[in-house]
């Protein structure tokens, strides 16, 4: 029997102390009519050679296709050490560290990814994960709008550079509580959301908050500095949505125009965690010391023990389900603690200048692949200015077209960013991480020229 | 020792990072940072060293017996973690195209089905990404399954006083109040309270069944009756599906909406607080509302069913769809059980727990509801060993620790003074059931004589008991914040 040890004799023994004739004795309170007849159609169980003949045909059957996308996930290296040492049983099969004394690897863990994520943002406070970028700016606003003691509005200004899915999940997950989500429009020539945007687009009322996306969606910075004091100035809490290896080169949401964002949440997965599909990941969640009783999730203390001993605790536990049920911050409970392992292995073995090694690589691989791609006609950036490792290209031809006649080649050329933008279209969301190599681009931008070239 | 404090100028794990800094200097100096953020300067040696180690001050599943109530602490095979980890899969992209994604669809398009049959649902969808989150999905369903009818005065959620708090707090993220509902002398929902709080106000009720405290609620039927006919529908949370797989489905018992806790029943690893997937599975009439996205099979070939696809769902949970990778470990888990070895993992989950609960008794410990059957996990309450010897459910807990066993729940459900909530699961041995009775036993042995030793247990671990109101009134959340202070 498959993960279960009882021997013949075990069962015997068993029923006989508890006074049972038979294993379906014991579930004589469940009324008959209620028992499952059968499972129809769900297959035999097969030994593990078996299964895994199965999973190696379909992990084959997707290939290893050269990816250009970015578009929100990530291609980095991730040191073989990290998931070696995060898949150990200690770390892969514990539970949630309720029981401190019993936890201490955990929460030290803890404590040191916080402590990490608060270097990295600049901010005073981070909080244990949450399930990944696009539910933690959720919980950001829900927090921005409670802490937001200036004013009782509900309404949070939101950027339509910032990444479609994540207003998607944030409009799904805050909206039945009556926060309204306003979204304002891009400049089409510089693809950023400068203050003179903001001005036209808010009206003259009160806002809770403002979402700051660092890099937008469409690859291009935003001048951070003028964009936060101006929401400040109108008594909006800024809400920064950042790029953890980003923010190696560019400057943190702590310090951004005179009194830094006061919320900044992002996806981690970036720090160690490989493509997978699109998770599992983890949300980080940063904020001002002003603000940590408004934070949601674990939150990882250090504290001393009976002898006087360091030692670390999950603290603040009164902001929790298991504690305020109804009146929680948040009903998370289940998070993504293997992940923040990862993401502190990754972190302590890249360190301030590793990471900065990668962002800088990542940079000036995007602007290589930016330059290569414009060599062929048609084919030129859609917006001015800086960006961090993500492109956006117009296209002289119809961008899902050249998609598929790319990855017919095992090339994934990019995001289809006038799926999203009509107004963009034909355009093209193209990133290359610190692992694409000269050869890789030169491929890419033959392949894309003969595509182009065969349409005439 | 924090890594942090290990860190030297200058140090770095050289050959994990490009060889060189690339030229940045194209960006606006004005949108650099100034300082390099200060994460710990080591080799790699140090970093494996330190993280092995502190891996090491852990218990875990793999290391300890681990009889968590209401948690489903049982074995991670270690196929599913391999197999999830194939590079093919590893390296796809979210938004690869599906001419390069029919390997993992086809695992997820089945991974729906197996769920759907198990729990006689109607339909399922992959994309919460742990429990609480597939809470969320289903009360919003409930939610958006009212509003589209117009039937929008059902703004209250019935939800039993036993229940997780993740109960209350989903229903108010998704714009419900909350109602209590007590619980009966006999563990059972109380159903006369029941009735006279069902309305026209009922959008629906929150059950888990086996409840919190250990037992099948003998009244479901009356349950689901009372609720449908106030016009409510109810919800069921997976927490202790393992008590029931494929012996009883949540479907047939006439629930309309569920989700599954993947990292408990389907043993995808609880990885120290995560990662999870929380599936849901619904009703007929609530299939419009499923999250996204799901995987649709025509022919021979898979295909995403996205918000354009399904203009009535409540939308997206995350950004990309959901935890794919312990989507895959619990179809892997699937697959290796099989039909039959669902059906075996609640059956022998209840055997240990009732043979747990025999042996307890039978050594004169207290049970909560001595007249019930156990499911997948049972309650004893130690109000006498408390009152007698001073010594409480915590310090039992914590002198549990020092035997080699990690602590039941303790202090959950609220309603039972001084309990500990006990589940041993399905994938532990005789052996292991017995000594821990032997401990127990011993520890009571050891109240009586010498309570102290329990009250300032564990002795044994890295740290001794800490002090929370320490922590949560002087707090030191991050390591530089921390030198600030100092």
């Amino acid at each position: 029997m498959p993960f279960i040890p009882h021997t013949e004799a075990d069962v015997a023994d068993m029923l006989a102390a508890i006074g049972a004739d038979s294993i379906d004795d014991l579930f004589d309170e469940i009324p008959p009519e209620l028992r499952a007849k059968g499972l129809d159609g769900i297959p035999a169980g097969l030994p593990e050679m078996d299964v895994a003949r199965l999973l190696q045909r379909r992990a084959r059957a997707d290939g290893e296709p050269l990816c250009f996308i970015g578009a929100g996930a990530y291609a980095h290296h991730i040191p073989a050490a990290v998931w070696q040492i995060t898949t150990r049983g200690e770390f892969y099969s514990a539970y949630t560290p309720y029981q401190a004394e019993a936890s201490q690897g955990t929460l030290q863990v803890l404590y040191e990814f916080q402590s990490m994520m608060t270097a990295l943002t600049g901010m005073d406070v981070s909080n244990a994960s949450l399930y990944d970028g696009a539910s933690a700016l959720a919980e950001a606003i829900l927090m921005a709008v409670r802490a937001n003691r200036k004013t009782a509005s509900k309404r949070v200004l939101v950027p339509r550079s910032l990444h479609p899915s994540y207003r998607r999940t944030a409009r799904g997950l805050v909206g039945n509580q009556g926060i309204e989500l306003v979204e304002v429009d891009f400049d089409p020539s510089t693809g950023t959301t400068p203050v003179a945007q903001l001005e036209a687009a808010a009206d003259d009322g009160e806002w809770a908050a403002l979402v700051l996306p660092q890099p937008s969606f469409n690859g291009t910075l935003e001048d951070v500095d003028s964009v936060t004091d101006w929401a400040h100035g109108r008594n909006m809490l800024v809400i920064g949505v950042v790029n953890p290896v980003a923010l190696a080169l560019l400057s943190p949401p702590g310090e951004w125009g005179s009194d830094g964002a006061d919320i900044a949440c992002g996806e981690g997965q970036p720090l160690g965690m490989p493509l997978a599909s699109g998770g599992p990941y983890l949300g980080f969640l940063t904020c001002k010391q002003a603000f940590v009783r408004q934070l949601p999730g674990r939150i990882a203390g250090r504290t001393l023990d009976a002898e006087g001993k360091l030692g670390y605790t999950l603290t603040l536990q009164a902001r929790e389900q298991h504690i305020r049920r109804s009146k929680a911050t948040s009903n998370i409970c289940t998070n993504q603690g293997l992940l923040v392992t990862a993401a502190t292995i990754h972190m302590a073995i890249l360190g301030g200048e590793g990471l900065e090694r990668v962002a800088a690589a990542c940079h000036a691989n995007t602007r290589r692949l930016t330059a290569l791609l414009c060599e062929i006609p048609g084919v030129e950036p859609l917006f001015d200015g800086p960006v961090f490792h993500e492109q956006a290209l117009k296209l002289p031809a119809p961008t899902a077209e050249v998609l598929r006649a790319l990855a017919a080649h095992d090339i994934l050329g990019g995001f289809d960013l006038g799926a999203e933008y009509p107004e963009l279209d034909p355009a093209l969301l193209v990133c290359a991480t610190e692992l694409r190599t000269e050869e890789e681009m030169l491929a890419f931008r033959d392949l894309l020229l003969e595509v182009l070239g065969a349409r005439g | 020792m924090l890594i942090q404090e290990q860190s030297r100028p200058g140090r770095m794990a050289t050959a994990q990072a490009p060889l060189d800094m690339a030229d940045v200097s194209d960006l606006p100096a004005g949108l650099r940072r100034k300082t390099r953020a200060a994460l710990p300067e080591v080799s790699e040696l140090q970093a494996v060293r330190h993280y092995t180690r502190l891996s090491q001050k852990n218990f875990s599943i793999d290391t300890h017996f681990y009889p968590l109530g209401s948690c489903t602490m049982k074995y991670n095979p270690r196929a599913c973690n391999s197999l999830a980890s194939l590079p093919g899969f590893l390296a796809r992209h979210p938004a690869a195209p599906e001419s390069h994604s029919q390997g993992i669809m086809a695992c997820l398009y089945e991974l729906q089905d197996m769920l759907r049959i198990v729990t006689g649902m109607h339909a399922v969808s992959l994309a919460p990404a742990a429990g609480a989150q597939g809470e969320l999905a289903g009360v919003m369903m409930i939610r958006a399954y009212h509003d589209a009818r117009g039937d929008t005065a059902r703004r209250e959620i019935l939800v039993p006083d036993a229940a997780h708090g993740t109960n209350p707090a989903s229903a108010i993220m998704a714009g419900f109040e909350v109602r209590e509902i007590p619980t009966g002398s006999n563990g059972d929902v109380d159903i006369a309270a029941l009735r006279d709080a069902v309305g026209p106000q009922t959008a629906g009720i929150m059950l888990t069944n086996p409840s919190t405290v250990g037992v099948f609620d003998c009244n479901i039927q009356a349950i689901a009756a009372t609720v449908h006919e106030a016009g409510g529908l109810l919800y069921y949370d997976g927490a202790n599906l393992n008590a029931i797989l494929g012996k009883v489905r949540p479907g047939d018992m006439g629930f309309d909406v569920i989700h599954m806790n993947l990292h408990k029943t389907f043993s995808t690893p609880h990885g120290g607080g995560g990662p999870g997937a929380g599936p849901v599975g619904v009703s007929k009439r609530l299939e419009p509302y499923l999250p996204v996205p799901l995987v649709v099979k025509d022919g021979a070939a898979y295909h995403w069913q996205v918000e354009k696809d399904r203009p009535e769902s409540i939308g997206r949970m995350t950004a990309f769809g959901g935890n794919m990778g312990i989507l895959l470990r619990a179809y892997i888990y699937a697959r290796l059980l099989g039909a039959e070895g669902m059906r075996r993992v609640s059956e022998y989950a209840t055997l240990n727990a009732n043979y747990l609960l025999a042996r307890l008794s039978n050594a004169g410990f207290t049970l909560a509801y001595p007249e019930r059957r156990a499911s997948h996990e049972f309650i004893i309450t130690l109000r006498k060993e408390a009152k007698e010897h001073g010594t409480n459910a915590m310090d039992f807990a914590k002198r549990l620790l020092d035997y080699g066993f990690h602590a039941p729940t303790t202090y959950f459900p609220l309603l039972v003074p001084e309990c500990l909530l006990i589940e041993p699961t399905e994938s532990e041995s005789k052996e292991a059931l017995d000594g821990f009775v032997e401990a127990l036993i011993k520890i009571r042995a050891e109240a009586k004589d010498r309570p102290d030793l329990l009250k300032q247990a564990p002795h044994t671990m890295p740290v001794r008991r800490l002090d929370d109101v320490r922590a949560a009134r002087q707090l030191d959340l991050a390591w530089r914040q921390a030198q600030a202070q100092d």
